[in-house]
């Protein structure tokens, strides 16, 4: 149960219910599209980068609760960050998800309510998946697909 | 002779129900998945390959003998177990997907032109899909996909409006594995032929829970697979007509399926249903799934009929009342399936807390994803029963799915 409430924390509910920058942003520079073709999990992240800068950035799609969590959490972390903060991030995530379990860097802040998949080897992927795919639009690719 | 059905006396023959998952008595609610195996059957799988064992069709000596007329037992038990009284129209193939990959392969070969229609429904299996799509594309043909209704059944109107002299064939799932829905097989099936259609039926979902007889619903060709009736895994049927499967070409080729092999004469094949099952087959397998029809058998058809229809009566009611949840495919006439969603819950996380519970349900696209589609849901939730189930572990989904409704409130 302690696992159970360790993955579904408040805040990952929170940003499930209310999920920030859900939306999309027509004209952006650069766009992705992710998808997880075991679960059907969905999502596109919008960019709109300027010198560098991550001046807005949203995301769109269907997925579970983890994985429209963590691309809220991600879209609100990113925003006013440079594409190289961002990426810099995003592997800090991907390590505290995939990586040998460490003290995460306090840099991440909230976003450590995500290392609860850590238990549930099934669902990390629903974590990732938002990130894979910004990462994808930062490097100018536009189709991302993980099964990991 | 069947005895009485006391459902703890039953899950007694089932060692898998014994488990405990995080900290909770096991509640296997996927059944549609797969079915959980009675001792007996893993009784016979250990005792052929302790006693039993060697290649069929090949030796003189007494193991493949012995082999061999076992294999030959499976398939005449296949045949009782479907009403089919000729035990060479039962192929053993891998599973329902490669049964349906055979037929759909052949029919191309042999049946399909360009401009001929295969008509399929909205709430077929990946696996009656696909396999058509890669025929139609190869011989030119249009695949044709008749309606569902809201409620879940089939759109009967749709379908017969759909169903013409350009049909040459009607796929078409006995039981939906998403919503549990029966569709009236004999009455479509009656329709099909007075157009000349070939019907090819999927009773992966309605082998497991209800008697089928096939003669007496006049299809073609019948598939399900032997994991879905408390059988081993790797193992399936494929039923064909006589006469089709004589005119089908072979599926795979090598060892076994031949009659004669020559370089300077050239090879001929052997008849169904050696022509279809080129190498070693699964013959454990097989074996491991007349098992499960003898357990079934002792079981009672009508027993299980009757056991699992409490359940889905028990489980049905009460779910309904659960804030946000909503049944797909509440339909009267069903297999003991409760596909659901609730508001605000992905099917990925009902499933993710309901295993928390001990709870196995699927939760996703259950291989429809066209029927999803249809729905506009990304997945729903399903929690398939079996006979071997209790009013107290559907008790126990109640209460863990009230609980996710609230903490997602
Ligand atoms: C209706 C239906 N058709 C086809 C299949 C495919 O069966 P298998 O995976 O055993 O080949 C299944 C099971 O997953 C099913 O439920």
């Amino acid at each position: 149960m302690s696992e159970l409430s360790d993955l579904y924390q408040e805040i990952i509910l929170d940003h499930n219910k209310r999920p920030r920058n859900f939306r999309e942003i027509p004209s952006c520079t650069c766009v992705a599209e992710g998808n997880n073709p075991l679960c059907g999990d969905e999502v596109k992240v919008f960019v709109q980068l300027e010198s560098e800068k991550i001046t807005d950035v949203a995301f769109s799609g269907h997925g579970c609760a983890i994985s429209r969590a963590s691309a809220s959490m991600m879209t609100a972390k990113t925003k006013g960050r440079t594409r190289e903060e961002a990426r810099e991030m995003s592997q800090a995530v991907r390590a505290m998800l995939l990586g040998p379990e460490v003290e995460p860097p306090r840099t991440l802040g909230d976003l450590v309510a995500l290392s609860g998949v850590r238990k549930f080897p099934a669902r990390i992927k629903c974590a990732v998946l938002p990130w894979h795919t910004l990462e994808a639009a930062l490097d100018g690719e536009s189709a991302v697909t993980t099964e990991e | 002779m069947t005895r009485s059905f006391d459902v703890h006396r039953v899950r007694a023959d089932f060692p898998i129900l014994n488990l405990h998952v995080n900290g909770h008595p096991l509640t296997y609610l996927d059944n549609a998945a797969t079915s959980q195996k009675p001792r007996t059957v893993l009784q016979a799988l250990n005792n052929y390959y302790e006693q039993q064992n060697g290649n069929i069709h090949r030796g003189v000596h007494y193991l493949s003998q012995i082999a061999t007329d076992a294999y030959d037992r499976a398939r005449e038990r296949v045949a009782h177990f479907l009403g089919v009284a000729d035990p060479r129209e039962i192929i053993f193939v891998r599973g329902a997907t490669e049964g349906l990959n055979l037929v759909a392969h052949g029919l191309g070969e042999i049946l399909l032109k360009p401009g001929d229609e295969i008509l399929l429904t909205r709430m077929e299996h990946h696996a009656n899909i696909v396999p058509w799509q890669i025929a139609a594309q190869r011989r030119g043909a249009k695949i044709v996909v008749a309606d569902v209704t809201p409620e879940g059944t089939l759109d009967l109107e749709d379908f017969y409006r759909k169903l013409n002299p350009h049909t040459r064939v009607v796929g078409l799932v006995h039981a939906s594995n998403a919503l549990g829905t029966i569709n009236p097989v004999e009455e479509i099936i009656r329709h099909a032929r007075e157009v000349g259609a070939v019907v090819v039926l999927d009773g992966c979902q309605s082998a497991p829970h209800f008697p089928v007889n096939i003669p007496k619903l006049g299809c073609d060709f019948f598939v399900f697979s032997g994991h879905k009736v408390c059988g081993p895994t790797g193992i399936g049927v494929l039923w064909g007509k006589s006469d089709w499967l004589d005119r089908l070409p072979p599926y795979q080729t090598g060892g076994d399926m031949i009659a004669k092999v020559s370089f300077e004469r050239g090879t001929t094949f052997r008849e169904a249903p050696e022509k279809f099952e080129a190498g070693t087959p699964d013959i454990a397998g097989a074996i491991g799934l007349g098992a499960a029809l003898d357990y079934l058998e002792t079981l009672g058809a009508d027993n299980l009929v009757t056991a699992e229809k409490a359940l889905l009566d028990h489980v049905t009611p009460q779910l309904r009342e659960v804030p946000g949840l909503k049944i797909i495919g509440d339909t009267k006439h069903k297999t003991s399936i409760v596909s659901f969603t609730l508001d605000g819950v992905h099917p990925h996380d009902i499933g993710t807390i309901l295993d928390n519970d001990g709870i196995a349900v699927r939760a996703g696209h259950h291989c429809a994803q066209p029927l999803m589609d249809y729905y506009k849901i990304p997945g729903t939730a399903r929690a398939s029963f079996a006979f071997y189930n209790t009013t107290q572990e559907a008790d126990a989904l109640v209460a863990s799915v009230r609980k996710i409704s609230k903490m997602f409130a």
